[in-house]
Order: structure tokens, then sequence, then C-alpha cells
């Protein structure tokens, strides 16, 4: 048996008895950042392939959900620091060995992309809408004619985003059940399904439709590997991991991760994309919200139950 | 230079005259502490064993928490002492979750606050609070670099180890066992 009590006062607010430093905010901020940058990469492949005129949707309607995704997660990241007029440091200086420094730079640089992507088809998404001032014009005629160029940028920036939002959590070794190198390519994965979903939501072209469900499903079936890749690899780990892993499959976030999550967040969508896909009758927006559902409830999932995982000593 | 704490587990008796020393000389907020006292029991009953310890941060020699700043207000200085610059802070919070000790904690104002091994103290010449007040003198402090020193010699001379080493910080905060 061994026995740990503190007998000094030690009960300090937000770390005792459990840590909770990081709270709903960055849960939802991890699960904007991974949908917006899943939007982007769709948006910017295609238009790379010269193929935006199948993917109205992608293009158009879903950057622009993208870009307000990316304001409201930048605002809750924002809400979460407790010296926030201080915010304006992370611009100061970039630290490599740091995924917030940088994570924080590629953000920046991708919101600015996405806005201006946003405003380059402005007067393709509102017909009616004039910009008054000539340079404004002007400017917008150059966006459109170097889009293919910003595509170019913007699509290896956001698939650096979507493995951010993981990577974030799985840079501290202090936290066992973060810490693991799978995390990345997880929400990376997870992030351009429940892109590919909110552009299923808003899309009305039949063909796009259709390629993105594809696309989507096999998304979520690499996803379900990734995450008993995850699952097995703790498994097989030291005492620590081993006991990290008991938060997700036998104790506190047992139900929300496996019904919320892996059923009703993945294997319940996917099985209804699957008879989409095979001719059946299905309301896409069942799935595509499902999936969104799933993703948010992961992230919290991760956030919540990775901070109550610790070093054993 | 490198600082280092020793503690003598076999001396400490848990009086928290250290939590105390280091609250009133770094003026920390009521309800927070910068070091604190864990008792462990471990074996089966009758034979079992209990172990003292006063803790604090480590200020490890590969800092987790240093790494994970994005702003660089946590820092190292001379001597090894990991400290936060308040006014680069930006209450993040990356070092409070990087750190396998809990050793930092958000200060009410919003930046994050942790024990500096009472620098401002060590540039008087004086000792950290903590290793000052104990009444049991089971606390030593000074520099690992020179062999002479008397926490070089009680490393020499007797078993020690050091909280969570699997963590891979490389912590300077020994304690000594036998």
């Amino acid at each position: 048996m061994q026995e740990e009590i503190f007998i000094s006062g030690r009960n300090i607010p937000n770390i005792d008895p459990v840590l909770q430093v990081w709270h709903f905010p960055i849960s939802l901020y991890l699960f904007l950042g991974g949908m917006a940058a899943g939007i982007i990469f769709f948006a910017s492949l295609f238009t790379i392939m010269r193929k935006e005129k199948d993917f109205p949707t992608t293009v158009k309607g879903a950057m622009i959900v993208a870009v307000i995704a990316i304001s409201i997660g930048l605002m809750a990241l924002m809400y979460d620091l407790t010296h926030m007029f201080y915010a304006w440091q992370l611009y100061t200086t970039i630290r490599l060995e740091s995924p917030m420094s940088w994570g924080a730079w590629v953000l920046l640089i991708v919101s600015i992309l996405s806005f201006l992507w946003v405003f380059s088809y402005s007067t393709e998404i509102f017909p009616k809408w004039d910009w008054k001032f000539d340079w404004l014009k002007k400017f917008q005629a150059y966006l459109i004619k170097n889009r293919r160029t910003m595509a170019m940028v913007m699509l290896p920036l956001a698939v650096i985003l979507g493995i951010y939002t993981g990577i974030l959590l799985s840079a501290f070794n202090a936290r066992p059940l973060w810490n693991n190198p799978i995390l990345g390519p997880l929400f990376l994965t997870s992030g351009l399904s429940t892109g590919a979903a909110a552009i299923i939501l808003f899309s009305k072209n039949h063909f796009e439709k259709h390629l993105l469900t594809q696309i989507d499903l096999a998304l979520i079936i690499l996803e379900l590997g990734l995450i008993i890749h995850l699952l097995m690899g703790m498994a097989a780990g030291s005492a620590v991991q081993i006991e990290a892993m008991q938060v997700l499959v036998n104790g506190e976030f047992t139900v929300m991760f496996f019904v919320f999550v892996v059923i009703l967040g993945l294997i319940f969508p996917a099985t209804l994309e699957g008879a989409e896909l095979m001719g059946f009758k299905v309301p896409s927006v069942v799935p595509a919200l499902l999936i969104l559902m799933g993703g948010l409830i992961f992230r919290m999932v991760m956030v919540e139950a990775g901070q109550i995982t610790r070093y054993l000593y | 230079m490198r600082y280092a704490m020793v503690i003598d587990t076999l001396k400490c008796v848990g009086c928290s005259d250290c939590v105390v020393a280091c609250q009133t000389e770094n003026n920390v907020p009521i309800g927070y502490c910068r070091d604190w006292i864990t008792e462990s029991v471990s074996g089966t009953y009758p034979t079992l064993e209990l172990e003292l310890k006063s803790e604090r941060c480590n200020h490890c020699s590969s800092a987790p928490c240093v790494r994970c700043c994005p702003t660089g207000a946590s820092h190292i200085v001379e001597g090894g002492i990991v400290k936060v610059t308040a006014n680069e802070c930006i209450g993040c919070g990356a070092c409070i979750e990087s750190c396998p000790y809990d050793a930092r904690y958000q200060h009410p104002e919003g930046h994050v606050d942790k024990c500096t091994f009472c620098h401002h103290r060590l540039e008087k010449g004086q000792l950290p609070a903590c290793v000052s007040v104990c009444p049991t003198k089971c606390m030593y402090f000074g520099d690992l670099d020179d062999p002479t020193s008397e926490v070089s010699q009680l490393l020499k001379s007797r078993k020690h180890k050091v909280l969570a080493p699997e963590a891979g910080t490389k912590p300077n905060v020994y304690y000594l066992i036998k």
C-alpha cells in the first residue's frame, strides 16, 4: 500500500485535488480551430486542383464559416488567459520549442489569409455588394488573380494548424494521457473530418456533397483506427500510461468517450454516411451534426481527462 | 554554478515552518503556497514506513515549463534558477500543465507564480527563507558545481533520490533517504 497526503495546507485553487487550468474555452478552440483547418484544407486543395467550380460551398460559404470559427476560437483562447492584457507578448517572439508560440503565429497568418480569401469571393457571394472604394476593388481583383498562390500557402498552413491542436496537448510529458505522438495526427484527422461535415451541412450541390461524404467516411474510419492505436499504445506503455488510460476506458470519462464520441460521434454517423452512399435516403444533416457534436465532445473529454492524469511519485 | 537544495527526510518532522516562512517572505497570496509538505506512508501494517518531505519547484536543469512558455516569461537565471517575469506572462497556463510536480499556480493577479529559491535573498548572500527557518536543520542549500560545498558532500556520502526522475526533467532538489 502506498498513501500520500499533503499535511501543509497545499490546496491551491485549480491544482488540488485535480488540475483544472484549462477549461471549456480551450476545448472549444481546439474544436473550432481543427474544423476551420479542415475547411481551409479542402478549399485550398480544390482550388489548387482547379476544381473550385465543382465545389462552390467549400470555397465560398464554408470559408465564411471557417473565418467565423477562427474568430470565435481566438476569442475563446483570449478569454482563458488569466493575464489577457499581456496577450500581445505572444507576438514579440517566436519560440520553436514552444508549440503555443509557433501555433499562435500560424493561427494569425491563417486567419488573415482566410479573411482575405473570403474578401476575394465577397462580390461573388453577395452580387449586390459594392466595395465603394477603387483601391479596395483593385485589391480584390489582385487577390482573385492570385487565389491559387494563396491556396498553395494555405494548404500546408491548414495541416500545421490541424496538427497543432493535437501537439499543443501532446507536448506536455507531465500529463501522461496527452503525452502521446498519435494525438497530433488524431486531432488533424478529426479536424479534417469535422471540416468536411461542416461543408456537407451547408452544401446544396449534389456532386460536392457526395464526394465530401466519401472523404469524410474514409477519415472517420482512419480516426477510429487512430483511437484504437492510441488506446493500445497506452495499454502497452508504462505504469504511468496504463493508469492514465484508465480515465478513458474504466473511469470518469468512459461513458462520455465511448457513448458520445466513439458511438454517437463516429460509428453511428459513419454508418449513416455509408448507407447514404449506398443509395438509401438519409438526411445528410443528421450525420454532419453528429460528427460536429462528436468532435467537440472529443476535445472536451481529452482536455478534461488529460488534466486529471499525472506522474505517480 | 548550479544551485541545489538537499532535504534530509530522516530529520524532517513536517512542522510546516518552511511553508509559513515562504508565504511571509514572498508575500504569497492567502490560500496559495510555493512550497508544501507531503507525508507518504508505504508498506503493510505493522511494517509501515513514513516519509516526510518538504516539496517545491525542483528548478529542473531540463525544465519543461521554460521549454513550453510561448513568450519567454519563464526563464532560467544564473545558477539554474527557474523564474517567471510577471509582465511577460500571458497566463496561458501551459507551464502549469507541463510541470510534473505541480509547483506552479496562477497568482490572483493573473500571472503565474512559483518558488524562486528566494533569489532576492541569495543576491544578498542569505539562504532561502525556508532553509533559514527549519528548526531541525534538515534543509541544505548550496552550489553543486563546487565539490567542497555542503550539498555536494552530502550527496556524495548519503543515499538520496529526486522526485519523478522518469519525467526526464533533471530536478535539482534532492532528498536524503538513508
